[in-house]
C-alpha cells in the first residue's frame, strides 16, 4: 500500500476524469493520473510514460532504469506480487458487482 | 547466505558498508554503547530485514523500527468502529486487504464478513467509487488509511465523488501524517535516538520541507531514502557522517524520484479536503496531536463518521492492547519483538493478536519472517 509500484501508461481512458491505462508486470488497470499531469500539458503526452503507481493513482513520474530498479526490489519483497494480485482480484469482484 | 550477492551493485554495497563502518569507528560508537538510527517507513523495516541490513552493518549501529506502518499503528476502536459501520444493513464496507486481519476488540474485519457483513477488498478507492456508481441502493464506504503516500488518493476521490455527486459514497477516514509522531517520539524522555532515515514516498507526495523542525528544533539529522537495499545504506552513510560532522539537516538521497518540494496537486487537492484533527490515537503511542486528518466539513456529505454518526472520540475509548501483547513497547523501542511473551506463540503472521505481526511492514512481521534463524542461533 506504502510502496508504488512502477507502470507504464498506455492510453488514455477518460481525458476529463484524468483516467489512462497503465500496464504493471503486464497486468492492465485503469489509474488517475492527475497528480502527474502539469497544467499546460496534454494528458496524451503521458502515453508511454512510466510512473510509480499508489493504489491507483500515479504519484511520479520516473525513468525507465528506475522502474525496472524499483520492480526487482520490489519482487524481492514480495510486494509486486502482493499488488498485482490485489489488483486481479478487485478485477474479479467488480465483473461479478451488481 | 551472503546478501550483498542480491544487491543490484554488490561491489558499490561493499564500499558504503566499509564507509559506514569507518564513520562508525570515527564516531566512537561501539555495540555496548550503540548509535541509534530509526527508520520510520515499514516499507525500509521490510527491507532491511529482507537484505540483512542489520546483520551487515557494525555492532555500533542499531537500527529502531518506527511508527511507520499504518496497518500496525490503527487503534482498536476505529476497528470497532468500522465493523460497526459494516454491520449494518445496507452497508458495502470496502477496504485495502491489509486492513482485514486488524483486531479489534470484539472482531477483526476479516471476523466480520466471515459472520456475513458485506466486505469487500478493494485495490484503490477509485474501485469503491465505481461500486457506489453500481449500487445506487447501497451506502459503499471507503475504509480510508494510510499515511501521505495514500492520503491525496483519497481526497482526489472525494473531490471526483463530490463532482459526479455521488451520494451513496462515503468514506471512513484514518488517515495520518508522518512528521507529528517523529516529535511526539522525540518529546519521549526514554527515547534516544541519534538519526532518522526518512520514507522516501512519503515525501515524493509533502517533500523534504516537513521535516525541518528534526534538524532546526531537535538537532537531529534526516535522510530521505529510496527503497533499494543500496539506496537505504547510502541513507545511513549520510545520517553518520552528519553526525560525525556534528550537523542536522535535511537531506534527500532519494532526488531521482522525491523532488524536495513534493507533489503540488497532491498537497493541493489534500489542503482541500482535510484539515487536522485535534488528535488522534495511535495504537502503542496514544493520541497524538494534530496527527489525524478528518474530512472538511464542505464534505460532509462523503465522510462517514457524520453519515453514521459515529463521530470521533465522542464516547468511552478503550486504548489497551490484547493479553499479554506488547505492541505498545515493541513500537516504541523499549524492546525487541522476540521480547514480547506472545511473540510466535499466542501471536503469529496467520492468527495475529497485535498488529505489529499483520502487515509485511511491522517490526514482529519481519522479525518473524526473517529474524527465525537468526534468533534460535542467539538463544
Amino acid at each position: 500500500m506504502c510502496l508504488g509500484i512502477p507502470g507504464r501508461i498506455v492510453t488514455i481512458a477518460d481525458a476529463s476524469r484524468k483516467l489512462a491505462i497503465v500496464e504493471v508486470m503486464g497486468v492492465k488497470r485503469q489509474v488517475n493520473v492527475a497528480c502527474i499531469l502539469k497544467d499546460d500539458e496534454l494528458i496524451e503526452s503521458l502515453v508511454g510514460a512510466w510512473s510509480l503507481i499508489h493504489v491507483g493513482f500515479a504519484m511520479s513520474r520516473i525513468n525507465e532504469q528506475e522502474a525496472a530498479m524499483t520492480l526487482d526490489v520490489l519482487r524481492q519483497l514480495g510486494e509486486a506480487q502482493e499488488e498485482i494480485e490485489a489488483m486481479r482480484a478487485t478485477e474479479r469482484m467488480m465483473a461479478v458487482a451488481l | 547466505m551472503n546478501y550483498t550477492d542480491e544487491f543490484r551493485d554488490p561491489v558499490a554495497a561493499r564500499g558504503v558498508l566499509a564507509a559506514i563502518e569507518r564513520v562508525v569507528d570515527e564516531i566512537g560508537a561501539t555495540k555496548d554503547k550503540p548509535l541509534h538510527i530509526m527508520e520510520i517507513c515499514g516499507g525500509h523495516t521490510h527491507a532491511i530485514f529482507r537484505y540483512g541490513l542489520d546483520k551487515l552493518t557494525p555492532p555500533g549501529l542499531e537500527f529502531i523500527h518506527g511508527p511507520g506502518c499504518p496497518v500496525c499503528v490503527l487503534p482498536m476502536s476505529r476497528i470497532d468502529e468500522c465493523v460497526d459501520i459494516a454491520e449494518r444493513p445496507n452497508v458495502i464496507m470496502t477496504t485495502f486487504g491489509d486492513a482485514m486481519r486488524v483486531p479489534g476488540r470484539r472482531k477483526s474485519m476479516m471476523q466480520a464478513k466471515a459472520d456475513g457483513a458485506d466486505i469487500r477488498m478493494v485495490y484503490s478507492q477509485l474501485d469503491a467509487l465505481e461500486l457506489a456508481r453500481r449500487n445506487p441502493g447501497k451506502e459503499v464506504v471507503f475504509f480510508g488509511l494510510g499515511f501521505e503516500t495514500t492520503t491525496p488518493s483519497t481526497a482526489l476521490t472525494i473531490l471526483q465523488a463530490h463532482a459526479d455527486r455521488q451520494s451513496n459514497f462515503s468514506i471512513f477516514c484514518n488517515h495520518i501524517t508522518v512528521p507529528p509522531p517523529i516529535k511526539a517520539l522525540l518529546d519521549d524522555p526514554y527515547m534516544v535516538l541519534d538519526g532518522f532515515v526518512g520514507p522516501g514516498h512519503v515525501s515524493m507526495v509533502i517533500g523534504i520541507r516537513p521535516y525541518d523542525f528534526i534538524a532546526r528544533d531537535y538537532k537531529k539529522p534526516i535522510v530521505v531514502a529510496g527503497f533499494e537495499p543500496l539506496d537505504l545504506l547510502q541513507s545511513v552513510l549520510m545520517v553518520l557522517e552528519q553526525i560525525r560532522d556534528g550537523r542536522a539537516e535535511v537531506e534527500n538521497q532519494y532526488a531521482r524520484v522525491v523532488p524536495d518540494e513534493g507533489n503540488p496537486v497532491s498537497i493541493a487537492a489534500c489542503n482541500e479536503v482535510y484539515q487536522p484533527r485535534p488528535s488522534f490515537e495511535w495504537r502503542g503511542l496514544g493520541e497524538i496531536d494534530a496527527s489525524g486528518l478528518r474530512i472538511r466539513d464542505k464534505y460532509a456529505a462523503f465522510d462517514a463518521e457524520v453519515k453514521f454518526e459515529i463521530g470521533y472520540g465522542t464516547g468511552p475509548r478503550f486504548t489497551g492492547e490484547q493479553d499479554g501483547c506488547r505492541c505498545g513497547d515493541v513500537m516504541t523501542g523499549r524492546i525487541k519483538p522476540h521480547a514480547c511473551p506472545q511473540f510466535g506463540k499466542g501471536c503469529t503472521p496467520e492468527m495475529p493478536l497485535g498488529a505489529l505481526m499483520v502487515s509485511s511492514e511491522g517490526a514482529c512481521a519481519a522479525y518473524y519472517q526473517y529474524g527465525g534463524l537468526r534468533l534460535e542461533a542467539v538463544e
